[in-house]
């Protein structure tokens, strides 16, 4: 039987967290454990409460902690690249391509212009994905079930499309070092060019019924206010910071992937609160939408390969390897022991839908990484939890979890 | 489900207790919600209308273990999440079923490290094992089928 | 001169004692500095109001093991005014590494702290709260340090099934 031990934690270990008032019972201290509809998979949160209102809200967290970046650190660089597709598992493509980028820096390599504009679609989609399933649980925990279901099934669309492209619907796996793995199939263009004509509909019908809800304006207005200041102090990312009015969006301020020669805004409310995070993130689609046109315009004139031509990076194409002997060399190197970078360490930064995805790759030159860090943005946005929920009732807290949009394997790696 | 015998025109059919208990436990199987990564997406999208589990009168994801027959453990278990959920597990009122959903519950996946518990059979038992990472709706749909059938199977003497 | 030559230059003119190497790889600059010197350099570089770091991206714990000093801690600090950025390393030593906490300075160093002394053992002085993060709370050892096993359970291949599956601890109704 695996260890099932429980622990007992009694109030006097986190006696530092609360208030006096809990010791005499005044207030109560109540667990909102790891299993729990709103929380959005497997977050704990140790509640201090008196009567239904919130005094302190301290997130345990860990219930989701898989060791990837050790068990990164066993692997080569392309075998480690399968398990980042889980870290976060709602912007697959870009932990993907947070970690490529990484590796592309280390080793210095340039990665073809097609291969560019095809990661830019593809992150540009995972976020209309990731947003969708914002959307959907966001308005769940708030009761407006239908949006969920509505959420789904356009997220239906794009893991088609990823499937078409990489034969996964969610880990696809699809951007290596390099470029990405193989060009688009046949039909490719058309349906993406099918979902961006059909996605603004149904986003105006969404919006239609939220945004001048009074019921959703009463849920959300209000609750949850974080100030410029102190989401900078807190070290907030992503579109909880952009809610709160300060411009800091990594595809602006440090393009990657050729994003500074595409056309689109950053959406910047001054609220502060869940309903101008609600907004920034409804006007987000918009400006992803926006930019998928200009990179699938880009697709049907540029041609090219999608892989570097390196081969101490890239495989060499399998249509090679029964004629050329160093084809197969390449290919057995790199797929049994792999490429070795140099020595050193890079930090590579992308834009992930809930904020600033950085990996911190250190390599001691050798074809596994020596350490891997993945400076994930749920992490650091959960942490203002216990600052902003004081105050607020239990429903509220539901309301801001969910407005943050954290994702629990971000959080816990 | 089977007709032992109908009895002409008269609105009368006969089974027996077993086949009665068996269908009627697999029409309505009510999951828990137990989401924990990955694989909770895709069993989101199951409920969602494109692969619509309505149809087996599973849409109603009860979050209270007190309430639900069938708990879909979808996703990687870590040692911390372990004990919770064998305490949920425990307080699940027979009869209960349990389906490991994906890879990481089946046997620890692609995760062969000390953080996760190496398959969610040292904890529970398990009855269905569904593969894939994440499986598709539709291979979690042939695994809930596939649960019941051998639900129909159970014979009256090894029922809980 | 840009941004982050300006503030090396400023670190290197205030603190000349602490600054062990300034590195340029890839192009970006990192300043090793010395352990006991990280709170005072961590403070002027946020409150100058020419330099403005107000804001920490990462702090991440790296495990050099068998080299020494086997430790090193490694800070990210962005100036949002002047879109810079560049990164302050540390190097601890193997046994009892100790440093102090820049949460004074940057709030959000809380549970990035708390992750380095969960994985690698490394302790932080004055740190409002220093318990384990993602461990459950009575762990022993630190998982990310070098000599920490993986874990790895043995495959189970046809050929090996039987013993395997004899030694699997399965789990009772």
């Amino acid at each position: 039987m695996a260890d099932l031990r429980e622990l007992e934690t009694t109030l006097d270990e986190l006696k530092h967290l609360f208030s006096e008032r809990a010791q005499t019972g005044e207030t109560m201290v109540l667990n909102m454990g790891p299993q729990h509809p709103s929380t959005h998979g497997v977050l704990r949160l140790i509640l201090e409460l008196d009567g239904e209102t919130v005094v302190h809200a301290i997130p345990d967290i860990g219930y989701l902690h898989t060791g990837i970046e050790k068990n990164m650190e066993a692997k080569t660089y392309l075998q480690a690249l399968v398990m980042t597709d889980r870290l976060d598992y709602l912007n697959n493509i870009g932990n993907n391509l947070t970690y490529c980028l990484a590796i592309e820096k280390l080793m210095d390599v340039q990665v073809p212009e097609r291969a560019q504009v095809l990661r830019v679609l593809m992150a540009e989609l995972q976020r209309i994905a990731s947003h969708l399933v914002w959307l959907g649980t966001h308005c769940i925990d708030l009761a407006a079930l239908s949006i969920l279901l509505y959420c789904f099934r356009d997220r239906e669309h794009i893991m088609d499309i990823f499937e078409m492209v990489s034969g996964q619907r969610m880990m696809t796996s699809y951007i290596r070092p390099g470029g990405v793995w193989r060009d688009v199939p046949p039909g490719f263009e058309e349906a993406v060019k099918d979902f961006l004509d059909y996605i603004p509909a149904k986003l105006d019908d969404y919006e239609r019924l939220l945004t001048n809800n009074p019921i959703f304006k009463q849920r959300t207005q209000d609750v949850g206010y974080v100030s410029a200041e102190a989401a900078l102090m807190w070290g907030m990312t992503g579109p909880s910071l952009r809610g709160s009015g300060v411009n800091y969006d990594v595809r602006k301020a440090m393009p990657y992937c050729g994003y500074e020669t595409y056309e689109f805004d950053v959406p910047l409310e001054t609220g502060g609160d869940v309903y101008a995070r609600y907004r920034c993130r409804m006007r987000e689609f918009r400006e992803s939408i926006k930019i998928c046109r200009q990179a699938l315009d880009r697709l049907s004139k540029t041609k090219g390969p999608v892989i570097t031509s390196d081969r101490k990076v890239a495989p060499p194409p399998r249509s090679e390897l029964s004629t050329s002997m160093e084809a197969l060399i390449h290919h057995f190197k790199l797929f049994t022991e792999g490429f070795s970078p140099p020595k050193g360490e890079v930090y590579a930064a992308t834009e992930s839908p809930r904020g600033e995805l950085g990996v911190y790759l250190v390599s001691g030159g050798a074809p596994k990484p020596r350490r891997v860090h993945y400076r994930c943005p749920s992490f650091a946005n959960l942490q203002v939890l216990n600052y902003v929920a004081e105050g607020h009732l239990v429903a509220d807290l539901v309301a801001i979890v969910g407005s943050i949009d954290i994702v629990l394997g971000d959080v816990d790696r | 489900m089977g007709l032992e015998q109908k009895l002409g025109n008269m609105g009368v059919v006969t089974m027996t207790l077993e086949q009665t208990v068996n269908w009627s436990r697999t029409n309505a199987m009510w999951p828990m919600l137990f989401g924990l990564a990955c694989c909770a997406m895709e069993m989101i999208s199951m409920q969602a209308p494109a692969y619509d589990v309505s149809r087996f009168g599973m849409e109603l994801m009860r979050a209270s273990p007190r309430q639900s027959d069938l708990m879909i453990v979808a996703g990687r278990v870590s040692r911390k999440m372990a004990p919770v959920l064998r305490r949920l597990y425990d307080q699940m009122p027979d009869p209960k079923w349990v389906v490991a959903m994906g890879d990481c519950a089946s046997c620890g996946g692609i995760f062969n490290n000390y953080a996760i518990v190496q398959g969610v059979d040292e904890v529970v038992p398990v009855d269905v094992y569904v593969a894939g990472c994440p499986p598709r709706p539709e291979a979690l749909i042939h695994g809930l089928m596939t649960l019941h059938e051998k639900v129909k199977k159970e014979k009256i003497t090894t029922w809980k | 001169m840009n941004h982050v030559e300006k503030t090396v230059a400023a670190i290197k003119a205030k603190f000349p004692e602490a600054v062990e190497d300034v590195i340029g790889f890839r192009g970006e600059t990192t300043v090793v500095v010395k352990p006991e010197s990280i709170l005072a350099v961590s403070r002027f570089i946020h409150d100058d109001p020419e330099l403005n770091y107000t804001y920490l991206a990462d702090l991440a714990g790296v495990d050099y093991y068998p080299d020494e000093p086997r430790f090193a801690i490694s800070y990210i600090p962005y100036a949002m005014a002047a879109n810079a950025r560049f990164r302050l390393k540390v190097y601890l030593p193997g046994d009892d590494p100790q440093l102090d906490s820049v949460t004074g300075v940057w709030r959000n160093a809380d549970w990035f702290e708390r992750e380095a002394f969960d994985m690698l053992g490394i302790k932080f002085n004055n740190h409002p709260d220093l318990r384990r993060l993602l461990m459950p709370a009575d762990w022993v050892g630190h998982p990310h340090r070098k000599d920490y096993p993986l874990g790895y359970e043995e495959v189970q291949f046809s050929f090996n099934w039987r013993e395997v599956d004899a030694k699997k601890p399965y789990a009772k109704d």
